[in-house]
């Protein structure tokens, strides 16, 4: 790495965004931000959750325009309209799942866009095979040109990808969690293959939630938080210590609304949850009125159990309690009847109803009790909708009107005063504020908080540190489908968080 | 909910344009007894619509529907020749249960073997049309081996409509009571406007699906008996190519293709309309091939305002903030 540093070609990144922001309704994704990526270095670029890391990419590759603050590519201004235009810059990125063409072959895949033509603008189909098998030896990839995509395996079709970032000429490959889903045997052989376009003198853009491959691979790093640029440097120069209080150096304090709530009985327990792929041996407690926050990095597995909790998947084992009895859920029916009701992370997706007025997206689930003699009454309906939309504040012309007309924080409150409405006991918030404004997220917290006053249980799924740190009573963090730590009091710090959920031992500890 | 409404509201006058149209070139058409008739004869297509519906609902699709009718009118007609004193209520029910149980085929295999609805119901739809040619032999069934109270129910006269189209008339305020007072007609609307938010809600989307399926199944075997005994005739390639009339009325009436939108009123205007031009044109002497032309430009306007109606209706917003993730 000296000899890199040294040279004086380094010291010119090929592509730099300087002062970028972008700016969504509610959102600055990104403020102002720096990155330059250097010839011959891998950079990584690190951030919580929410930092701006996808954003960044999404800019480079010509998906989003930035607001203001340029683009330059070997000094000179770019601009990328497009995402072929990006690719035509020489910047290509290898995404988190791999987007290739499952029917087509690998060499098809390798060139599509860009196949070499013969007589009469025809694609050449023997120079592409020959082309791509070159390729593909020169990576070390052992794949036949002419298999089709979807016989091969993930650590294959990354191979595939990381050929066609070769074969468009790149200089600039951003690889976005490319190790995600891969085998430690797998992982090992693109760290080759990274060294090996390194030494090609391409610039790589590292996105990595695992300081154990950031350490092991990168040369530099950049920082990002809430969508600003924290800093940049040297690997050489710090240590994990130092990148997490980069990653979440703040303050958490006084916007949480949190207030101290009498925590009661044990209301939910759950033993020795097990699901064949996606988590392990899960174990908890919850008692009446008290927040307890999952934190952990995504695809920790937290959704997964949550979905796995009431009904939706089955767990392989594992016992669920409620107020001491032995409860089955098969169904999330299952689980409304026992009193626990799950709000998911996605509502566009998962929540509500949009073509449908609220009032009835409200009462879906509890249309038995608005209901005599299996006829609902619009009546009930309405008074129903209306004392759980009032509690949360919902702001809408009428409770006729379609869900989709909302804003996404009026379509969240929809979502839980459906639930609220049911009357439970446990109720699970997954990401409840994500992608909503500061207001209708002021306004979440403080409801959860009143809930939780009244003797609710809450289960917050959250990545945003400053909301699990502020809203929660004890801190359950999970890391690669396990429970990895149960913090709470003085035990539950921003960097004991990032520590377990990242897999870090702790300072001094020793390795 | 003004935006459905307001949709109704133009097909209605649509239609009222079209009568008034008809009116200045053929004055008797629109003359009460005779747009009763109409009525009368649009029956079995908004019968069969308001099955599709519910079908297209949970965005799935039935293309099954006419030879359904086919197949049960045929068994109709045969159990009617076979044991002529058998009161026609009964065969009525048998019907309804045999339509069900034909709809609960196609149900079944999109809920349990989760295959496309698509290909399910193109190939129930031979199916039945083959089983019908077993049964029959390819023979027709003609009005003089029928009994004479057999094909005379749907002609009955009840207050100058026929019962032909009182049925439609019963069927509609059913599916209308169930669609917007019952838990289950409320399933319909969720699990086609939001499976995802369905499942989570508690509702089981393959179940929900089979029982649109068996609805319409049980519309279309009541069609059966019903088309069987007023043109007196049963026979292979009856009500051929007629699901696609059906699925043009539900499209006309603002189902939306993507499930979850759609009223019962709705569905009624668009078989009304399409039943319009076919009963009218001929009369005022417009070339039948004019007929499939209007036909389908009504098609295609009618998705293209339902389109363009959603697409206001704040969707904007919610992309914005996917995009914001």
């Amino acid at each position: 790495m000296g000899n890199l540093a040294a040279d004086a070609s380094a010291a010119h990144p090929v592509l730099a965004l300087d002062g970028i922001t972008k700016t969504f309704p509610g959102v600055k994704a990104l403020d102002s931000v720096r990155l330059h990526l250097f010839p011959g270095e891998v950079t990584a670029l690190i951030g919580e959750n929410g930092a701006g890391k996808s954003t960044v990419v999404k800019t480079l590759t010509g998906i989003y325009q930035p607001d203001s603050g340029q683009i330059l590519m070997d000094g000179q201004p770019v601009q990328f309209p497009t995402a072929q235009s990006a690719a035509d810059a020489g910047v290509t990125a290898i995404h988190q799942e791999t987007v290739l063409f499952e029917e087509l072959s690998v060499a098809e895949n390798i060139y599509i866009g860009h196949a070499p033509r013969g007589a009469f603008k025809m694609i050449d189909r023997r120079k592409m095979r020959d082309d791509a098998a070159r390729i593909l030896t020169s990576i070390g990839a052992k794949i036949d040109p002419m298999v089709r995509l979807k016989d091969l395996g993930i650590a294959s079709r990354h191979l595939v990808a990381i050929a066609r970032a070769l074969s468009i000429d790149a200089r600039v490959v951003i690889m976005d969690e490319p190790t995600a889903a891969l085998s430690q045997k797998e992982i090992e052989e693109l760290y080759e293959l990274v060294d090996h376009l390194k030494a090609q003198g391409k610039a790589i853009l590292f996105i990595s939630h695992k300081f154990d491959e950031i350490f092991r691979i990168a040369d530099r790093w950049t920082v990002f938080r809430d969508g600003q640029f924290i800093g940049e440097g040297l690997m050489s120069e710090v240590d994990e210590s130092d990148l997490v209080r980069r990653m979440v150096g703040r303050s958490v304090d006084q916007i949480y609304p949190k207030r101290a709530a009498v925590i009661g009985n044990e209301v939910l327990k759950v033993v020795g949850y097990s699901h064949a792929t996606e988590f392990e041996d899960i174990n908890f407690t919850l008692n009446r009125g008290e927040i307890l926050g999952f934190y952990g990095l995504v695809g920790a597995g937290r959704s997964e159990f949550m979905q796995s909790l009431i009904g939706i998947t089955r767990p392989t084992k594992g016992v669920t309690r409620v107020g001491g009895d032995i409860c089955v859920i098969r169904s999330p029916a299952d689980a409304v009847d026992a009193g626990i009701v799950y709000v998911p992370e996605d509502r566009g997706k998962q929540g509500a109803i949009l073509d449908m007025p609220i009032f009835q997206n409200v009462t879906l689930p509890s249309l038995g009790r608005t209901s005599k003699n299996g006829f609902t009454r619009m009546a009930e309906e309405f008074a129903l909708a209306r004392t759980y939309t009032q509690r949360l504040d919902l702001r809408a012309a009428s409770l006729d009107t379609p869900v989709g007309s909302l804003s996404g924080g009026n379509q969240q409150k929809v979502v839980i005063a459906k639930w609220l409405a049911t009357k439970p006991r446990v109720i699970i918030l997954d990401e409840p504020t994500k992608g909503i404004d500061i207001g209708s997220k002021a306004a979440v917290h403080d409801f959860m908080s009143e809930l939780a006053a009244q003797g609710l249980s809450v289960i917050m799924v959250s990545s945003e540190i400053p909301e699990i740190m502020g809203m929660s009573d004890r801190v359950i963090v999970m890391r690669e489908g396990r429970i990895a730590a149960e913090l709470s009091g003085d035990a539950l710090s921003p960097e004991t968080l990032v520590r377990h959920a990242a897999g870090i031992t702790a300072k001094g500890e020793a390795a | 909910m003004n935006v459905l409404k307001s949709r109704e509201t133009i097909l209605f006058a649509a239609i009222l344009a079209l009568l008034m149209l008809i009116a200045t070139r053929f004055p008797g058409f629109v003359a009460p007894t005779n747009l009763l008739n109409v009525w009368a004869d649009t029956s079995p297509l908004m019968i069969l619509a308001l099955g599709q519906m519910v079908v297209i609902l949970t965005r799935c699709i039935d293309l099954s529907v006419a030879a359904n009718l086919a197949l049960t009118g045929m068994v109709c007609a045969m159990i009617n020749v076979a044991m002529p004193g058998l009161p026609v209520i009964v065969i009525v029910g048998a019907a309804l249960i045999m339509g069900a149980a034909l709809g609960a085929v196609n149900g079944l295999l999109v809920w349990k073997l989760s295959i496309p609805p698509i290909v399910v119901t193109l190939g129930t739809m031979t199916i039945f049309r083959g089983i019908i040619f077993l049964i029959s032999d390819g023979q027709w069934i003609n009005a003089h081996e029928m009994s004479a109270s057999f094909t005379a129910l749907p002609r009955i006269q009840v207050l100058g409509l026929p019962l032909l189209g009182w049925t439609a008339v019963l069927v509609a305020l059913i599916m209308g009571i169930m669609m917007s007072r019952t838990a289950p007609g409320r399933a319909f609307f969720a699990v086609g406007g939001n499976p995802h938010a369905a499942v989570y809600t508690g509702i089981d989307v393959g179940r929900t699906q089979f029982w649109a399926f068996v609805i319409s199944g049980m519309l279309a075997g009541l069609a059966g008996y019903l088309w069987i005994a007023r043109y007196a005739v049963a026979y292979v390639d009856i009500a051929g190519g007629f699901e696609l009339d059906v699925v043009a009325a539900c499209v006309i009436g603002g189902i939306s293709i993507a499930g979850g939108v759609g009223t019962v009123v709705g569905t009624i205007l668009g078989a009304l309309f399409l039943g319009l031009i076919k009963n009218a044109l001929p009369v005022v002497d417009i070339s039948p091939f004019w007929q499939l032309a209007i036909s389908g430009a009504a098609i295609i306007m009618a998705v293209t305002f339902n389109s363009r109606t959603g697409r206001t209706k704040g969707r904007i917003i919610l992309k914005s903030a996917e995009i914001a993730q």
